[in-house]
């Protein structure tokens, strides 16, 4: 079984059903099972989920992305730091860059009140926290790979030579 | 007088196209998923359409020599060494408006009227109108489901091309997905040369082969100075409406042609010109990427129709597979399948002798669609 190949069907489109990925990749639905068996206990597949356009959803959904400044001692690294900002249920993403920042984080809330109270009363007081810089998504035009907003017909026609 | 009755006889000889009945029949249904389409379902890779468009912006909107852009030759050249072929971009590479174009001038720079002129079947539909508006008398090859439609001698003697002028050559295969090995291609040169026919290979599907790399008769002995070779960007490269193809052969072969092409032609579209010289430069990657995704929908159309019972060989290039049709009567089953199920594919039977009782399926179409498709297809065959 060529993980590879299993993974980029799963990226593409998760929700394709083990007897499908099998067919695509002329193996047995039993050895595709297996392999993502495999995937998942190995820790390479982390999870399964939705690409939402939440400009199609009714309720409010806000989300933003936090820059984050920290400063390091001895006695506290990056892991430490990012263990105690991941374990927030607002923090989406969360991730340590190269650049002008130490931090990117992607913060959801249901308003722009709830977003901006959790980043600065939960992430500013974190002592090594020095500094937050908060970008609100105004829009989005492709997530996860996934184009957002209509798409184009398919304007071929539909029986050709 | 009406214009009606001043048709030329080539014309009026040639039946309205098969496909173009179906085309009408599905336009008429609503909501119909298409298996019938000949084209890809990608778009051109951004770099050759950013190519075409900075070729815009810069003015470059003339003509260009007759037998094409020197330097897209020169890539042109480079290019086809993959397949073992070697043609001289000076005098030995004609670039064209679509490969169809070149089959077109190669009907007219090698058919003289009354010339027989041999088309394996089930073919492109292109081929034997192709002929006769050269003045060419076509010559129906049938090709069999138990051959994997590939051509052999034996079906060539049968047929009587022995005694004809020209063999039309399409492996990778539109309708079947049918490719030929070097070895079974020694067989047909073999045959090509004991009887002195001319070869005009269509080989626009050679980057589309899912198995195996690409073959091509042009590189058997004794081959190259009797065989035009085609190709072109529509397929591997997404790039049909843009209109690019070529032709390769000995410089004599290539000159007449050119001389048909000057006249008709002029230069094959500039901007696409510009786009070609950039697919060819740097867009293998897009290439491997689409061959990958139609591999793997090859797989599960072919794994779909196993498991409902449909016969249908291991198609292993293009974009086609070719199943049978349940009750053997392609035109019942393809336009019961329309109006009961909203799924467009294309009877065998309008792609000549030897199709008929088959069904062309392309999976030019994404998975979701395709999934649905194989389900409705399911349904009505067990309905």
């Amino acid at each position: 079984m060529d993980k590879q190949s299993l993974l980029d069907l799963l990226r593409h489109d998760a929700r394709e059903s083990v007897d499908d990925i099998a067919r695509q990749l002329g193996a047995d639905a039993e050895a595709v099972a297996a392999a993502l068996e495999e995937l998942e206990d190995d820790g390479v597949i982390r999870g399964y989920q939705a690409v939402v356009d939440w400009n199609n959803v009714d309720e409010e959904h806000v989300r933003a992305q936090v820059e984050v400044d920290v400063e390091l001692d001895r006695e506290t690294g990056y892991e430490e730091i990012a263990r105690r900002i991941a374990r927030f249920p607002e923090v989406a993403t969360l991730r340590l860059v190269s650049g002008d920042y130490d931090f990117f984080i992607e913060v959801e809330g249901a308003s722009m009140h709830a977003v901006s109270n959790f980043v600065s009363e939960r992430i500013a007081p974190i002592p090594e926290v020095t500094k937050t810089v908060t970008h609100f998504v105004m829009d989005s035009y492709k997530e996860e790979g996934i184009e957002l907003g209509d798409g184009d017909d398919d304007d071929r026609l539909s029986v050709s030579p | 007088m009406t214009l009606g009755d001043q048709l030329s006889d080539r014309v009026k000889q040639v039946p309205p196209s098969g496909i173009r009945k179906f085309f009408e029949l599905a336009e008429e249904v609503d909501d119909v998923i298409s298996l019938g389409v000949g084209e890809p379902d990608f778009s051109a890779p951004w770099a050759a359409r950013t190519a075409a468009i900075d070729s815009l912006e810069r003015g470059k909107t003339s003509y260009t020599s007759n037998r094409g852009m020197r330097e897209l030759r020169e890539a042109i050249s480079e290019r086809v060494t993959r397949y073992g072929q070697e043609y001289d971009p000076e005098d030995e590479i004609i670039v064209t408006t679509g490969a169809s174009e070149a089959v077109d001038l190669a009907f007219r720079a090698f058919v003289d009227p009354g010339d027989v002129v041999a088309i394996p079947q089930p073919s492109y539909i292109s081929y034997t109108p192709g002929a006769i508006f050269a003045g060419g008398e076509p010559l129906p090859v049938p090709t069999r489901a138990e051959d994997e439609f590939k051509l052999t001698p034996e079906a060539l003697e049968a047929a009587g091309a022995d005694e004809a002028d020209v063999l039309v050559l399409c492996y990778p295969n539109n309708p079947t997905g049918a490719v030929m090995t070097d070895d079974e291609l020694a067989d047909v040169a073999s045959f090509v040369r004991d009887h002195d026919l001319v070869v005009l290979s269509d080989e626009i599907y050679s980057d589309l082969r899912y198995e195996d790399d690409h073959a091509s008769i042009a590189t058997h002995p004794g081959m190259r100075e009797r065989t035009i070779v085609f190709n072109g960007f529509s397929k591997a490269y997404a790039m049909t409406g843009l209109r690019l193809g070529y032709a390769m052969g000995p410089p004599g072969a290539i000159d007449a042609m050119n001389k048909v092409h000057q006249y008709a032609m002029l230069s094959a579209p500039t901007t696409a010109q510009y786009a070609a010289l950039e697919a060819l430069r740097s867009c293998d990657d897009s290439v491997d990427e689409m061959r990958r995704e139609y591999d793997r929908r090859r797989r599960f159309v072919l794994a779909r129709f196993e498991e409902m019972g449909l016969d249908c060989f291991e198609a292993k290039g293009a974009f086609y597979v070719f199943p049978e049709a349940p009750d053997g009567d392609d035109e019942a089953f393809a336009e019961g399948l329309l109006e009961e199920q909203n799924v467009a594919l294309v009877p065998g039977s309008v792609f000549g002798e030897g199709g008929e009782g088959h069904l062309r399926v392309s999976y030019a179409t994404g998975m979701r669609e395709l999934r649905e498709a194989m389900d409705r297809i399911e349904a009505y065959v067990s309905g």
